[in-house]
Formats: C-alpha cells, structure tokens, sequence
C-alpha cells in the first residue's frame, strides 16, 4: 500500500526537471526533446525496409526508455536521458557524446 | 429498449423518470465471438454499430479496459470540421461530418451537434495564400470552404484582440459546416445504439495476453477470463504500440504523447464559433460549451508519455495564446485541465488497414483528431473487416506508405511524431 502511495506521489509532479552534466538541474522547459536514443541507423546502402525501420518504426515503450534532449536554452548539449513514460522519473542523464562526456565528468 | 422521442419524454416526465431501460447491457462474455474490437471509445464502438448495422453482422463484442467514456472519449475538445487537402483525407474527413450531420437522428440519441462554423484565423499574407490553397482545394472537392476578410470577421466574431495584437489578425479561412458536438453523448449513443443491435459492450474487460499461431490470433486472455475471436480489430489508440507488442508484432511508426484541454468557469454567451489561432511557435483553439465553459487547448506536451496528466509551461502557452487574441477572458478561472494520450503518427494520419496477421485489423494513428473522425472511422474499419479490402478512400491508410514513400503529411513536418499537431 505504501508503495502505491509513493508512486502516486511522484505522479503529481507536472515539471519534470533534468539533471544536465554541463549545467546542473533545470526545468525541462529549457530542454527541446530528441526522440528514441536507441535507433540505430543502418549503412548507407542499407536496403529500404531496414531505413524505413529506423526512420519511421519505434518500440514506444510504456515505461523507462532511453531518450535523447536537447539543452537548447542551455548549454547546447545532445544527452541520453532515461525516464520513465508512466511517472516521467529520470533513471539516469549523461551527454550522448563520449568525448563530452569526459569534459563534464572533469567539471564536475 | 425505449426509443428517445417526444412521447416517452413527456410520458416518463409524468412518471418520475422510471421507465427507461438501460441504455446498454451489461453481458456475461462469452466464449466465443466472430469479431471482437479491443477498444470502448468513440472508434470501437462506432465499428461495432456499422458492422452490425451496415453489415449486418452478428455475434460481435466490444472490449474495454475501463468503463465507457472514461477515455480519450471524454478527454477531447469536441470539434468537428473536415478541412483536410490530402488525397484520401478530404473524402474521409468529409464523409466523417456527413455522419456527424445525421448522427443524432441514425442513433436516435442527441449529439448535441452543433455546426457553428470552423474559424481558423491568419495573420500575414503568406499564412492567407496558404489557407486560400488548402479551402480551395477542399471547395474543388464539393467542401464548404470560404476565406472571410477583417470586416466579415469582426462583424461575426466582435470579441477578438482587432487592436493591438502582436500579430495582427488580417481574416480568417471558413468552414461553416463544422462546429462542435456533445462527447459523451456520442459515445454513449454509439454504445446504446450498438447495443440495440445486439453487440456485447464488455466494461472493466482488460486485454492482458494476446494467443497467437503464426498467422492469426486466436484468443485474447483478458481480466474476464479467454475469449476466442474469428477476427480481432484494435481500436485503442494513444496504447496501441502496447497490445502491438502483446501480440508480438513489434514497432509502429506511432509514438504516444498527451495533448491536454482546458475548461473554464461558466460566462453567458460570448463566443458563437469555434476560433482556431496558429501563429509563430502557438497553436490555439477555443470554444465555448453550451453550458457557457470556454473549453480550449493547445499543443503536445512535446515529450512522448503515457501519463494522463499535463504540464504547467503548456498551461502557461494556452493561456499567453487565449490572452494574445482574445484579452477579455483575461480574468476568467479555469476549473479544469486534463491531458489524453494520443497516438501521434510518423506522418500525421491514421492507419485503417490489414496487419501481418490474416485476422487481426489496426485502427490506430488518430494524432489529434479521433474525435471528429469517429463516425467515418467507424464505418470504413466496419467495411474493411467485413470485406477484407480497404475501401478506397483509407485504401493508402496503411503501414506500408512508409516504405513505399506515400506519406500522407498534411502538415509537411517529416517523420517526427510530436510535429504534427
């Protein structure tokens, strides 16, 4: 019972906030959203059907799913957050870019 | 069960009300049923009515997960109108309001349709070529269309911010035969009318599994026991990748997001139309129910989501937009905001089409209009389960457009889903 109140309880939460790497934690109304982080496109000479797949096919998950955002009023930075699509709880935030990755681990 | 008409209002006026019959069954499901559609809202339930009706289809039932009307039934805006350009989108769209404009009579329930005119405002030379293009190409294909200029405007609309608008409003593109209809009352009366015609309407009856071979389906395990079903037809939009990939069918070009509206205290008549703005980053609609709400909304929350609840920043945009073109409900409470999960496609229309399985039917991809594309809906997934061919006006409504490169993207935007409202 408790732990159905305590989901409750994260449900009301209408302003999801993320923790970005570079600038701290901010209102997602600073975030442009990306998409589905876990495409994959296929090589250049990839039949048709394996392009349609990336471009216009997705799992749209019910629950916690890798996203990308865009800091666009921020620092500018692509990440890869995960969150959940039921209670928008953010599981994690990193930059998408391994190489960003390592300046902002040494910021912080 | 008890026809609405004059005599049995005034009649059971006189006796308390007591006599009415239920307005729908509350069956025990059966074993097994020729067609099953997954889904109680406005699209299921007018599936199950026109397959009956048109079809002449027995043996049918309607499964849904809650109760009816509990859905994105109850969680629109109400407009109607049919102001569409692409192929296979205007006869659709139009076939959709020829339905509306006979509905309360075919279903012998009022829908409270009210046509009260499709005002879509413009504010700069360019947006008026466009509309021009978009209502004469509509009036090329027999839909009333017509662009009213300042002066019409504001003799029929007095309440609009004429002076100091930060876009300036220059007139507006016109469908008069669209306005606004009751929700409820359509998705009761398709159920009651369903229900007359012998449909099991099956409430609090969750899909939980879906039993497959390779080719089809054959039962469906749901929170009132195994069902078997000779055809199955999907009409759950906002959830319709979940029961996808319960029958193991993996990815759709659909994402879900939620779209949320508002509704105001109660004012006396101000505002006789239904008022579209779109300008710079705002999407706006606005009007008013005839119990005097201003009921209004906007865009996406622009982040996919399953949860039925909205943000604030898109409160905030509503309300900037609401105060940007008409300042006088500047001091007017909202009591209610709410948001529903659609199924926003790749390209922005819908899908009404055969599935890789022999019996399984999709109806899905409703973006922001299901409500107004119910009836038509309705009709052409009831003709394509009873008939095994698309007709041909939904015959490119299928999930194979995209490989082919047949898109229908009325709004242009590309492959991303929160794009197109």
């Amino acid at each position: 019972m408790s732990v159905a109140l305590v989901q409750i309880q994260s449900c009301t939460v209408d302003m999801i906030r993320i923790k970005c790497p570079y600038c701290g934690e901010r209102d997602h109304s600073e975030f442009t959203y990306g998409g589905d982080a876990s495409i994959k496109y296929p090589a250049l000479d990839a039949p048709v059907s394996e392009w349609t797949k990336a471009i216009f096919f997705r799992e749209n998950i019910r629950g916690m799913q890798k996203e990308t955002w865009h800091h666009t009023n921020g620092c500018r930075l692509w990440l890869e957050v995960e969150r959940s699509t039921i209670t928008h709880e953010i599981k994690s935030v990193k930059a998408c870019h391994p190489q960003i990755e390592k300046i902002t681990k040494n910021k912080s | 069960m008890t026809r609405f008409n004059a005599w049995n209002v005034f009649k059971n006026g006189f006796t308390g009300q007591k006599s009415w019959d239920r307005q729908w069954r509350d069956p025990v499901p059966k074993k097994e049923y020729d067609i099953i559609i997954v889904g109680g809202g406005l699209h299921g339930l007018a599936t199950a009515y026109y397959l009956a009706k048109n079809h002449n289809k027995k043996n049918i039932a309607v499964l849904e997960k809650g109760w009816i009307g509990g859905g994105n039934a109850g969680r629109n805006t109400t407009i109607v109108r049919s102001n569409y350009m692409m192929p296979g989108n205007h006869e659709f769209y139009e076939h959709s309001l020829k339905l509306w404009e006979d509905l309360s009579h075919d279903l012998n329930y009022n829908v409270m349709f009210s046509q009260r005119a499709h005002v879509s405002l413009f504010h700069s030379p360019g947006a008026r070529d466009g509309a021009a293009r978009r209502y004469n190409i509509m009036r090329l294909h027999g839909t009333d269309a017509e662009l009213w200029d300042l002066e019409t405007l504001k003799k029929n609309i007095p309440h609009l911010n004429y002076e100091d608008a930060r876009f300036p409003i220059m007139g507006a593109a016109v469908q008069r035969r669209a306005g606004n209809a009751r929700h409820d009352s359509a998705v009761w009366g398709y159920a009651r009318a369903a229900d007359s015609l012998g449909v099991d309407i099956l409430q609090n009856c969750e899909v939980t599994g879906v039993k497959r071979s390779q080719n089809n389906i054959e039962s469906l395990e749901t929170s009132r026991g195994t069902i078997k079903a000779k055809k199955v037809g999907f009409a759950v939009a906002g959830h319709t990748s979940v029961l996808w990939q319960m029958a193991g069918l993996g990815n759709l070009p659909i994402e879900s997001h939620k779209l949320q509206a508002f509704v105001t205290e109660s004012i006396k008549p101000l505002l006789d139309h239904v008022v579209v703005y779109g300008v710079g980053g705002a999407h706006f609609y606005i009007s008013q129910s005839d119990k005097g709400s201003m009921v209004f909304g906007g865009d996406l929350d622009w982040y996919k989501s399953y949860a039925q609840r909205g943000n604030l920043p898109i409160v905030q945009d509503c309300a900037e937009a609401a105060m940007a073109i008409m300042p006088c409900l500047g001091r007017i409470r909202l009591l209610r905001h709410w948001a529903g999960v659609m199924d926003m496609s790749m390209d922005g229309s819908f899908f009404i089409c055969k599935t890789p399985l022999s019996n399984l039917y999709l109806n899905a991809g409703w973006n922001y209009g299901g409500f107004k594309a119910s009836p038509a809906s309705g009709w052409y997934f009831a003709d394509l389960i009873a008939n095994e061919q698309p007709h041909k006006h939904v015959q490119n409504h299928n999930l194979e457009r995209f490989e082919k490169g047949i898109n229908i993207d009325e709004r242009g935007a590309g492959p991303d889903p929160k794009l197109h409202g």
